[in-house]
C-alpha cells in the first residue's frame, strides 16, 4: 500500500498548553483512518492542520510526500466536510456543490455534469435547488458530503461527519460513506468521538489523548489488545482490577489481585517483572454468569447480582462480588422469554476464559 | 354577562385591594365589562406592541396628517398662515377646498426639482464614500480580539460626546482659506495660494461622510461579528483564494448590513440641514435649507409641508425596500 500521509513530529502550542503533542503517524491511500478521543485532545486541531487552517508549532506534514509547511488550505489536495457542516446559507445546494469546481475554473457543461454525478450519489437530486435552511439535518449533511466530495480529493478529512444524526440515520449513513469510500478510493481522514462510528468506519483506528496517539491499530486490535488501561477503559466497557504478578512462565501467567479476590490465569506471556503492578480488564461480554460453580480454580468469583438492566438485544448484570467492588456482565437475549433468568439478589459465579482477561503494564 | 364569569376571585380581590393600585384604580374608572375584557383578551404581548403602536400614532402620524392637511391649504398672511380647509359656505353646506397649487408650484419652479436631485446626489455619494471607508473598518472591528474590539467601538462612538454644531464648526476651522489644512501645506510650501475648499461639495462630503461614519460601521460591525468563520476556512477548502472569498461568501453574507448602513446615512443626509448650510455651496441648496427657508424665511407654509410630503415619499421607498431585504434574511435565519 502506498503512503499517503505522513505526520512527523507534529507539534501544536497555544501558549503554554499543548494541544497536539510529537505525533508521528503514516496513513496509507485508500485507509479510513479514524483520530478518536474526547473533547479537548487534539484530535480536531490535527485535522485542522491537515487541512491549513492551522500551522505546527513544529514538526511536518507531508501529503503526498509534498511538505505542506506554507501551502494555504486553497491550494492543498484535501478538502474537508465540517462539523458543522459550513454550507453556505445564501446558496442553494448545487451551488454549494458548485462552488469547489468554479474555483478550477471548469467549463459550465462540466461543472454541471460533476454536480448532477455526484448529487445522484448522495441521493440529493430532488433537493438541488434548495436553500440550506430548507434542508433537514441529514440532508444538509450529504450536501456537506457531496461538496467536498465533488472535487474528487484524494484526502477527504471529516471531523465528526455522523455527530448530528439521530441513530438510525447515523447507521444508515455510515454504511453509505463506507460504499462512497471504496467506489471513489478515497482517503479518508475521520475524527470523532464517538467509539462505534470509528469501530464501523475505520481500517485503522488512532486514539488520541492529551494530545498525543496512544495506539494505533485496527479496530479488533483496539478492543482486543490496548496497550494502555486508557484505551482499555476509552473503547467500549471494561472491568479492570489492580493486581501483582505472582507467577510468569513463558505460556501463561498468573495474576492476585486483592480488588478482585481471586487469581486470574492469562494463557499467554507478558513482559514484566514478577511481582509487578499488573492491571487486568475483563470486556463485561466475554463474562460467563451461572447459578453453580464451574470446574477449575482459576477465574472464577462469587457474587450476588445487584442490579439487571434489559437493552433488548443484551442484558446487563451489575454483580458485587465478594471483595465488594461492582462487576459489569453483559449476555445476549437469545431466547426471547425464559422462565429460569437469573433475577435480583441472587448468588452467581463469574467466570471467563484464559484467553479472555488484559493484562496491562501501564 | 357577569363581571365574574372569568376571574370569579376579581371582586374579592377588589375589595381586599390585593390586585395593585394601578389595577384598582382602573377598575374604578374604567366600566368593568371593559376591564374585563382587556384582563382576559389582551396578552402582555399585546400590549407591550401596543406601546410603540401609540407612539408612532401620536408623535409621527398624528403630526404628518396635519403637515398633509396644510400641504392642500392656500397661504395667507394671517395666524396661522395658511387657510382652513373646511369652510362654512352658508346654506348648510360645508365646503372642502383641497388646494393642489402647492404641489404644482414645486413643479414650476426649478428650484424644488434641482434642490431635490442635489440633495439625493450628494447623500447617494455619501453613502457611498461612507460605505468605502466604513467597510474595511467594521471588518477589522470584528476581527480583532475582544479587548481590541470594545477600544475601536469606543473610538467610533467618541465623536458623539461632543456637540454635533461644534464638530462641524471644527471644521470649518481646518478647511477655510486660513485654516489649519491651507496653512499647513502653504507652510511646507506644497501649495503657493490656499486651495478653496470651503463652500464646495467638497466640503459638504467631508462634512457628511464624517458626521454620519458611525452609521455606516455599527450596523455593518453588528453584520460582520455574527459571521461564521468556518464558512471563511469551507471557502478556502474549496479552492477559493482570500479575494474570491470575500466576494463570494462574506460580502453577499454582509448585505444586510450594507443595506442597513447606507439607509441610515442616506436618508438622514438627504434632508441634511446644518452641514450645507455651514459648509455647503450657496448657489445650490439642498432641500432641507429649502424647507427651512420656505417654513421660517417665507412663511410659505402650505408650499414648505408640500415639499415636507414630497421629501418624504422619496424616504419611504428606500425604507420600504430595506424592510423587504430584512425580511427575506429575517426568513433565511429561521
Amino acid at each position: 500500500m502506498h503512503e499517503y500521509v505522513r505526520l512527523d513530529g507534529v507539534t501544536r502550542k497555544f501558549g503554554d498548553f499543548v494541544a497536539v503533542n510529537n505525533v508521528s503517524l503514516t496513513i496509507n491511500q485508500g485507509e479510513i483512518f479514524c483520530l478518536l478521543g474526547g473533547s479537548g485532545c487534539g484530535k480536531t486541531t490535527l485535522l485542522r492542520m491537515l487541512a491549513g487552517f492551522d500551522a505546527p508549532t513544529s514538526g511536518s506534514i507531508f501529503i503526498d510526500d509534498q511538505d505542506m509547511a506554507g501551502i494555504p488550505a486553497y491550494e492543498r489536495p484535501a478538502n474537508m466536510m465540517f462539523q458543522s457542516y459550513a454550507l453556505f446559507p445564501h446558496m442553494t445546494a448545487w451551488k454549494n456543490i458548485a462552488f469547489g469546481l468554479e474555483q478550477e475554473k471548469l467549463s459550465r457543461a462540466e461543472i454541471s455534469e460533476r454536480v448532477g454525478a455526484i448529487l445522484d450519489i448522495v441521493k440529493m437530486t430532488p433537493y438541488a435547488q434548495r436553500k440550506p435552511h430548507q434542508l433537514s439535518g441529514g440532508q444538509r449533511q450529504r450536501i456537506a458530503l457531496a461538496r467536498s466530495l465533488v472535487k474528487r480529493p484524494k484526502l477527504l478529512l471529516l471531523d465528526e461527519p455522523l455527530g448530528a444524526l439521530d441513530k438510525k440515520l447515523r447507521e444508515q449513513t455510515q454504511f453509505e460513506l463506507l460504499g462512497i469510500q471504496e467506489r471513489l478510493g478515497v482517503t479518508f481522514i475521520v475524527v470523532t468521538h464517538d467509539q462505534e462510528e470509528a469501530m464501523t468506519l475505520a481500517t485503522r483506528i488512532g486514539v488520541m489523548n492529551r494530545g498525543e496517539i496512544v495506539q494505533v491499530g485496527t479496530p479488533p486490535d483496539i478492543y482486543e489488545f490496548p496497550s494502555s488501561r486508557f484505551v482499555a477503559d476509552f473503547i467500549g466497557s471494561v472491568n479492570m482490577f489492580e493486581g501483582s504478578l505472582v507467577e510468569d512462565e513463558p505460556d501463561h501467567v498468573r495474576i492476585r489481585s486483592e480488588e478482585l479476590g481471586a487469581h486470574v490465569y492469562v494463557d499467554h506471556g507478558i513482559s514484566a517483572a514478577p511481582g509487578a503492578t499488573v492491571w487486568t480488564a475483563i470486556r463485561p461480554e466475554k463474562i460467563n454468569i451461572a447459578r453453580e460453580r464451574p470446574p477449575g480454580e482459576d477465574n472464577v468469583v462469587h457474587g450476588i447480582v445487584r442490579e439487571i438492566a434489559y437493552m433488548g438485544d443484551m442484558s446487563m448484570y451489575l454483580v458485587q462480588i465478594d471483595s465488594g467492588r461492582m462487576m459489569r456482565v453483559t449476555r445476549p437475549n437469545i431466547v426471547r422469554q425464559s422462565e429460569d433468568r437469573i433475577s435480583w439478589d441472587e448468588a452467581v459465579w463469574l467466570s471467563w476464559h484464559a484467553s479472555s482477561a488484559i493484562v496491562l503494564t501501564q | 354577562m357577569s363581571n365574574n364569569r372569568h376571574y370569579p376571585a376579581l371582586s374579592a380581590r377588589l375589595s381586599s385591594g390585593r390586585l395593585g393600585p394601578l389595577w384598582a384604580l382602573l377598575f374604578r374608572i374604567a366600566p368593568p365589562r371593559w376591564s374585563e375584557y382587556v384582563l382576559t383578551h389582551w396578552t402582555g404581548k399585546k400590549l407591550v406592541i401596543a406601546m410603540p403602536w401609540l407612539w408612532l400614532l401620536l408623535f409621527f402620524l398624528v403630526p404628518f396628517l396635519i403637515v398633509f392637511k396644510i400641504s392642500f391649504s392656500e397661504a395667507r398672511i394671517a395666524m396661522p398662515p395658511y387657510a382652513p380647509l373646511l369652510e362654512w359656505a352658508g346654506n348648510q353646506v360645508v365646503a372642502i377646498k383641497l388646494n393642489f397649487g402647492n404641489y404644482a408650484f414645486l413643479l414650476t419652479d426649478d428650484l424644488y426639482f434641482t434642490s431635490y436631485i442635489y440633495s439625493v446626489r450628494v447623500a447617494a455619494i455619501s453613502a457611498f464614500l461612507c460605505l468605502l471607508i466604513g467597510y474595511p473598518m467594521a471588518y477589522a472591528i470584528a476581527r480583532a480580539t475582544p479587548t481590541w474590539r470594545s477600544v475601536f467601538l469606543l473610538l467610533v462612538i467618541l465623536p458623539f460626546w461632543t456637540s454635533f454644531l461644534l464638530r462641524v464648526y471644527a471644521w470649518i476651522g481646518l478647511l477655510k482659506s486660513n485654516g489649519v489644512i491651507n496653512n499647513v501645506l502653504m507652510a511646507l510650501g506644497v501649495i503657493d495660494a490656499p486651495i478653496t475648499m470651503m463652500q464646495t461639495d467638497f466640503a459638504v462630503y467631508i462634512g457628511i461622510v464624517y458626521s454620519y461614519l458611525p452609521f455606516m460601521i455599527l450596523p455593518l460591525y453588528a453584520n460582520l461579528e455574527k459571521h461564521d468563520l468556518t464558512l471563511v476556512e469551507a471557502a478556502a477548502d474549496l479552492g477559493a483564494r482570500p479575494l474570491t472569498t470575500f466576494l463570494r461568501v462574506t460580502l453577499p453574507l454582509s448585505l444586510p448590513g450594507i443595506v442597513a448602513g447606507v439607509l441610515l446615512v442616506f436618508i438622514p443626509a438627504v434632508g441634511e440641514y446644518v452641514i450645507p448650510s455651514l459648509l455647503g455651496r450657496a448657489d445650490q441648496l439642498m432641500i432641507g435649507r429649502v424647507l427651512a427657508d420656505e417654513f421660517f424665511s417665507n412663511r410659505d407654509w402650505p408650499v414648505a409641508s408640500a415639499v415636507a410630503i414630497f421629501m418624504l415619499i422619496l424616504l419611504v421607498v428606500p425604507i420600504m425596500v430595506f424592510q423587504r431585504i430584512q425580511s427575506r434574511e429575517l426568513e433565511a435565519r429561521r
